[in-house]
């Protein structure tokens, strides 16, 4: 499967009103006629310039698919298609059973929590230096499978330089890769994003390189397993290949600068990928600081929970963490445990954390964990008398609370 | 690279601004001066009793895309109504007129003050009166969250009142302190000293008006603000585009609004088996407004608003054109020489008493020029809504009338024309008024179901709940803190 979140405008809640067309900044990107107001896939950059300036909120509108809706797909609309079932061969039901499209879909939205700006401290991100019309041509300097042989997930660590070309970023922002070729109708294809897995200053200190981990996606099609078309893309690199890359993007899902600030982290998969950047940069900054770090990661078991192995290697000073694991062998499937379930066992930590103003809550990877983890907030809070909404509206006005999944 | 500059508001100083008004002292005084005029004038004339709530308003922090619709909970007289401009288009040109190609005026050119004046004048005025005509609402709105929509509306319209008395203040002296003044001693439906335009002078008796008024009026707020935002002069351009951005919420509020009025009526007669719109009188048993006297409302509130267009050929408008003051809808857009010397636009007149369509000077018809895409535009929203009601099943079409029926002002002011557009005799048309516009038992009935609705989440039963929340809040959100 090669899968797109691709940004649509709800023709049911949309006004008119062209306040979207008005501020996008690429030409062509948005455009209308005298029924609807349409988003080009392939000029859209997600630079998201249009979404808070929206009235209706029908520019928060997003679809997960296989190809892209066309022009005249949304100019025929009255209504927003519903989601697609997107077919995944390792998915089951449950938050986190499936980390399986992840990164080929990642990107800067933080739909469903409103209009959050970045944390107070954070440092100021650039965006779209890099386009489609002048990408930047990075070279593959590492690629290698991260999760253990035999085992169904194929997560890989892929290193990226960047040579000579300006590609700044921080942590939690993402970049777009453009896979070579065309498709069916002889289009170039869409850019797929993946958030950096790596601290501003590289993935080795002071080279001008990053990380990308990158799931590679399989689906059943015509009676054959098929590859996803980025993420496979991606997966096969090979040392000194060339990828266009375009970027960087995201504004709002930074770490504070602050040393002191903590960090809840909450993910599943690949959405581990910008905490891995975010634990890296306190490592190098050496620690000093109050700022506590507490990862809530979940996989199905050890082997396939990506970057198993160093995470060990840290001491909980630096990242408290919670590894769960929903699918391990001697555990039936009742009894099967998700991020959720041991938010709720730290309940306690989590609490006091709440309390304290300088607390960032993130969350990074597939759709389904936001409920869980948003009631498991609810009733820790209301056992003691803290009105989660309430605090919650706040965290996000300060730029304390993000979501970032698909 | 196409990162955005942001164009920082200072919040320091006792008006919010991004034009560097610490640097003007004689400015700074001048509107510091004006200022508790205008505080008084919102305690007094602005919603009524709703002063100590906090409410959920953005606020702009920055004119950038990224910046300006921050949201918190704030006690609206605390609202921070600044002086905000788009930021300056570097080499800007006047963009038509006689000065066509000449750069942009950033002071007013001498031969076109008073014309000037009068334009942001008019403008400014129908600013405050909105929310004169709007003050009652809060004791029956139907939930929190319409509430808090009519309260952005309110302090926006308010902003758009210090917008139009900065231009006053800064660029045309006394007068224009003057002016300033005026703006908050005038009273919208006062007979001593009434709001300038005629619409604005009507009252806002229900919710139902008040979203057909935001759909409909600030419509033709919006059109104005559009031929502004052309104007060759540079400061009021600026200022109208940035009025834009936030008229727009305006335009969301009553075309939602009036969709989920018909939405709700359409949902309560198919839960209780009425299919016949026009079975009024059991359709008003339900607790919900009929569609047909939906329709006699939009005839009401769109008529009034065709008038304020003015007279379709106009020798003012024709002026402020030809100075490069005030431009046509999307000017930019249009492909003409701008400047219309040579140009003809079709009129409907008045020719023996029939409706007839003539070529005329189109520098002349600007007006009714603006009037014809204000129409295009209206319809819009009337054809989504007739897909909501399509979509539920329900066999009712809304329609706009003849932009010749009921008009005070203009070509059609001494005709009587149907909604649909047949000219008839002034009995014909006085024996049938109950038809095209509410009449006294339908603004009864509609009254008595203005019963507020101050639970979280909940809604009053002649309106449905809203799609999607302000902000992406949730359903509950409370947006209006009563305690």
């Amino acid at each position: 499967m090669t899968a797109l979140r691709q940004h649509l405008i709800d023709p049911e809640v949309c006004i008119r009103c062209n306040t979207c067309e008005e501020n996008c900044p690429i030409e062509g990107a948005i455009e209308h006629n005298e029924d609807n107001y349409v988003v080009n896939a392939d000029l859209c950059n997600y630079c998201m310039s249009c979404i808070s300036p929206c009235p209706t909120g029908a520019i928060d509108s997003w679809r997960v698919v296989e190809n892209a809706y066309s022009l005249d797909d949304q100019y025929s609309w009255d209504e927003l298609p519903e989601q697609i079932e997107i077919q995944d061969s390792g998915a089951e039901d449950g938050s986190e059973a499936s980390e399986s499209e992840a990164t080929d879909i990642l990107e800067i939205a933080h739909a469903g929590n409103g209009i959050v700006p970045a944390p107070a401290t954070s440092s100021k991100p650039r965006i779209n230096l890099w386009t489609r019309e002048k990408p930047a041509r990075a070279t593959v300097t590492g690629n290698y499978r991260i999760t253990e042989e035999g085992t169904e997930s194929d997560i890989h660590h892929i290193v990226l330089d960047f040579g000579a070309q300006s590609f700044p970023v921080l942590e939690g922002q993402s970049i777009g890769i453009i896979p070579p070729g065309t498709d069916a109708k002889g289009k170039p294809h869409q850019v797929r994003l993946y958030s950096i897995a790596s601290p501003r200053d590289g993935e080795r200190p002071g080279y001008n390189n990053l990380a990308l981990t990158v799931k590679r996606v399989t689906f059943e099609a015509d009676g054959a397993t098929q590859e996803g078309l980025g993420s496979g893309y991606m997966c096969n690199l090979k040392k000194n290949d060339e990828v266009m890359v375009t970027g960087p993007f995201g504004s709002t899902f930074l770490m504070p600068n602050d040393p002191d600030a903590n960090l809840i982290m909450i993910c599943t998969g690949t959405g581990a990928a910008p905490f891995r950047g975010m634990t890296e940069r306190r490592r190098r900054l050496g620690g000093h600081g109050k700022g506590k770090m507490l990862l809530f990661f979940g996989a199905r078991s050890p082997s396939e929970l990506p970057y198993f192995g160093p995470l060990q290697k840290l001491p909980k000073s630096l990242l408290d963490q919670e590894l769960v694991f929903s699918r391990i062998s001697n555990i039936d499937d009742s009894n099967k445990e998700y991020v959720q379930h041991r938010m709720a066992k730290r309940a306690e930590d989590l609490a006091a954390l709440l309390n304290d103003e300088n607390t960032h809550i993130y969350v990074c990877g597939l759709k389904g964990m936001e409920q869980g983890v948003e009631e498991t907030f609810n009733s820790l809070c209301a056992d003691r008398g803290l009105d989660w909404p309430q605090l919650r509206q706040q965290l996000r006005n300060d730029g304390r609370y993000h979501i970032e999944t698909y | 690279m196409s990162e955005s500059v942001r164009v920082e508001v200072n919040y320091d100083d006792l008006i919010p601004n991004n034009v560097n008004l610490s640097s003007d002292r004689r400015l700074l005084k001048a509107l510091e001066e004006w200022h508790p005029g205008y505080i008084d004038w919102w305690k007094d004339m602005g919603p009524e009793g709703w002063n100590d709530k906090e409410v959920y308003l953005r606020t702009a922090v920055g004119v950038d895309p990224k910046g300006w619709a921050v949201f918190d909970h704030v006690k609206m007289p605390d609202y921070r109504w600044g002086v905000l401009l788009a930021p300056k288009v570097e080499g800007r040109t006047i963009p038509f007129g006689k000065h066509k190609g000449e750069p942009v005026w950033e002071e007013v050119p001498a031969e076109y003050r008073s014309m000037l004046r009068r334009l942001i004048v008019i403008q400014g005025d129908t600013e405050p009166a909105s929310v004169e005509q709007q003050r009652h609402l809060g004791a029956t709105a139907p939930s929190l969250y319409d509430m808090r929509n009519l309260f952005q509306v309110n302090v926006e319209e308010g902003r758009h009142l210090w917008a139009m008395v900065y231009l006053l203040v800064k660029y045309f002296g006394k007068d224009g302190r003057e002016e300033a003044k005026m703006m908050l001693e005038r009273r919208s439906g006062n007979d001593d000293k009434p709001r300038i335009l005629g619409a604005f002078n009507e009252e806002t008796p229900d919710w139902l008006s008040f979203f057909m008024f935001t759909y409909f009026t600030d419509r033709d707020g919006k059109m104005q603000l559009e031929s502004l935002a052309q104007s060759g002069f540079d400061p009021l351009s600026r200022t109208t585009r940035f009025m834009l951005t936030e008229e727009a919420h305006h335009m969301f509020v009553g075309e939602s609004g009036v969709q989920r009025v018909l939405e709700r009526t359409c949902d309560a007669m198919n839960e209780a088996g009425i299919s016949d719109p026009y079975d009024i009188e059991a359709i008003r048993a339900l607790g919900v407004i009929d569609l047909p006297t939906i329709q006699k409302k939009l005839n009401f509130h769109m008529s009034v608003t065709h008038d304020l267009f003015g007279a379709e050929l106009s020798t003012n408008a024709a002026a402020a054109f030809e100075a490069g003051l005030k431009g046509r809808f999307k000017e930019e857009k249009l492909e003409d020489d701008h400047q219309l010397y040579n140009e003809t636009y079709p009129v409907m007149q008045v020719v023996d008493g029939q409706l007839v369509e003539k070529d005329e000077n189109a520098i002349a018809a600007i007006n009714s020029r603006l009037l014809d895409d204000y129409i295009t535009d209206a319809k819009g929203g009337i054809k989504r809504w007739n897909k909501a009601i399509a979509k539920l099943g329900i066999d009712f079409e809304l329609k706009a009338p003849h932009k010749a029926f009921n008009r005070k002002i203009g070509q059609f002011s001494d005709i009587n024309v149907t909604p649909e557009g047949e000219v008839v005799d002034a009995d014909t048309f006085t024996a049938n008024l109950e038809n095209y516009m509410p009449s006294e038992a339908d603004l009864v009935f509609i009254n008595g179901l203005m019963k507020p609705c101050y639970e979280r989440g909940q809604y009053a039963g002649w309106i449905k709940e809203p799609k999607v929340g302000i902000n992406s809040q949730p359903g509950d959100f409370e947006y209006v803190r009563l305690a």
